[in-house]
């Protein structure tokens, strides 16, 4: 590895970028994780960025399921996102669908479409452990950061 | 010449999926279609498929930032369709919580048209005084958000006094911050700048659209659902609150005057606070019948019609949520304004799509769309 490359990871690593996108869900889940960026919460602590461009993002926050007409667009955005990059689902719908489970434009779970890290259950889950989601995914993604090299 | 620019369904002006198709000349906007359907899941037909009181944890995820005014209204529907007098505690907590939900609504919005405007630490402070909010209602309820209070003949949990207690601290505290985002968002110059004249909707337009909330009584249309004095609303002194500029900066100005009156229906209804039992008996049979029934919600007019054929599960659900008449008012605020401006105007009208679309009818296809009619939705009801 370069020093340049051993600089860029160093710094990659001690700022994540997180894209959140919020699929078809209540707005619960998706409140509780911009909660996190606010004062109380406060992901920067770790470093954590909220970014809107899917190609300058590392990380992936997936609130609620994902109907027909989303399906497309969340492929195009994790596949936009560069390499190595890690997923966290966030609450119950995003796990399995959740209470909608059998509405009929109700497509499929997310680990269906694209593959998941980290499952963070509950309707919504509190901050907390949306923040302990976020954490644990950046323990993989630092792993998969250094076999990238 | 005019250029189209897409923005959605991930934009980061954005928080929830939709997408605008956006037509300016230069700087101008001059026209906008709003795209729907990336929330759609299907919640009315999901209704008719469960009984009555699972419904009630339904029309809870309906929305998580209005989750209890969703439930309180379904939960009235189906009272009045059973002629059950609920007990007046229960109609006080209701109320309680009705409020603090507006609070944590509106303090939410405030943060978002901060950021919108690019008054960062005017969101990040906005949004630390909402987690006091969302802590009375942790302690009362159980949870942040869904708070699965109302259930059908009443509410689940009492208000103790030592909790009445800590609510009206809370209450005195978010009193004193208020008056200092007063301060900020309606004297302040920047925050002028970029809302005075900005978005006008006109009174004769607001009137044509049918648009509901805050954003009516901003364009001077006296409409508020609560004056129908459902739950508590006929035993405390409060009033709606109407302001004439037609634009954002009215919009804030009756948001934050609605956070003072919400305070205050607060701290009636606890001072009040009759004693009693916290729910009727419930028969377990729904007679046959119909039913309206119509709230406040914080972002504007919530309506709720059900149908009942006399068996566990209800025949027809409709629900028309308060987004779903200010969106099309997105078109006459728009059109004529700066580009710069569209995430704020965006952002006024506090769009809400996951409530908003249960009913999706255009269909876009790789290039084409195409309409569904009744037949088609039926047929992809049914299929597994
Ligand atoms: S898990 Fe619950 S809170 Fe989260 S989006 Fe789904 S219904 Fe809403």
């Amino acid at each position: 590895m370069t020093i340049l490359k051993k600089i860029v990871n160093f710094a990659r690593l001690k700022s994540p970028y997180l894209l959140h996108f919020d699929c078809t869900g209540c707005n619960g889940c998706t409140i509780e994780t911009l909660a996190c960026i606010t004062p109380r919460y406060d992901v920067e602590r770790f470093g954590i960025v909220e970014k809107g461009n899917p190609r300058h993002s590392d990380l992936l926050v997936i609130n609620g399921s994902v109907n027909k007409k989303m399906e497309p667009r969340l492929k195009r955005i994790y596949e936009g996102m560069a390499h190595p990059k890690a997923v966290v689902a966030v609450g119950a719908c995003a796990i399995s669908r959740g209470v909608f489970f059998d509405a009929y434009n109700n497509g499929k779970p997310i680990d269906k479409i694209v593959p998941v890290d980290v499952y963070v259950p509950g309707c919504p889950p509190k901050p907390e452990a949306i923040i302990d989601g976020i954490v644990k995914a950046l323990g993989l993604w630092k792993e998969r950061l250094e076999e990238y090299k | 010449m005019s250029t189209r620019i897409p923005v959605g369904p991930q934009h980061p002006a954005l928080i929830e999926p939709e997408h605008l198709d956006v037509k300016v000349d230069g700087e101008t906007i001059t026209d906008v279609d709003v795209h729907l359907g990336y929330i759609h899941r299907g919640i009315e037909g999901l209704m008719q498929k469960k009984n009555y009181q699972q419904n009630v944890y339904i029309a809870e995820r309906i929305c998580g930032i209005c989750s209890g005014v969703h439930t309180s209204t379904y939960s009235e529907g189906v009272e009045s369709l059973l002629g059950l007098e609920v007990p007046k505690r229960a109609k006080y907590i209701r109320t309680i919580i009705l409020e603090l939900e507006r609070l944590h609504s509106h303090y939410l919005w405030l943060g978002l048209v901060a950021y919108e405007i690019g008054l960062d630490t005017a969101f990040q402070i906005s949004w630390r005084d909402r987690e006091i909010v969302l802590d009375l209602l942790e302690k009362i309820t159980g949870n942040r958000i869904n708070y699965a209070m109302n259930t059908i003949g009443g509410v689940r949990r009492g208000i103790t006094k030592e909790m009445q207690k800590e609510t009206l601290q809370g209450i005195d505290a978010l009193w004193e911050k208020t008056k200092y985002y007063k301060e900020v968002f309606l004297k302040d110059s920047i925050v002028r700048a970029r809302t005075k004249n900005v978005g006008v909707l006109k009174k004769r337009d607001a009137e044509r659209y049918s648009v509901a909330g805050p954003i009516v009584r901003a364009s001077s249309v006296d409409f508020d659902v609560r004056t129908t004095n459902y739950a508590a609303y006929a035993d405390v002194k409060w009033k709606p609150i109407v302001r004439h500029g037609c634009d954002i900066n009215s919009r804030l100005d009756v948001r934050i005057e609605e956070v003072f009156e919400a305070l205050n229906i607060i701290r009636q209804c606890i001072e009040n606070m009759p004693e009693g039992p916290l729910k009727t008996i419930v028969p377990p049979v729904v007679p046959k019948g119909e039913t309206i029934m119509r709230t406040e919600a914080p972002r504007g007019e919530l309506f709720y019609y059900i149908r009942s054929n006399g068996t566990a599960m209800p025949e027809r659900v409709k629900i028309r949520p308060p987004t779903y008449a200010n969106l099309l008012a997105l078109k006459p605020m728009l059109i004529g304004s700066e580009l710069a401006d569209l995430p704020v105007i965006v952002a006024s009208i506090d769009p809400c799509f996951s409530c908003a679309e249960r009913v999706g009818v255009i269909k876009e296809g790789t290039n084409k769309k195409e309409i569904f009619d009744g037949r088609r939705l039926r047929m992809m009801k049914d299929a597994p």
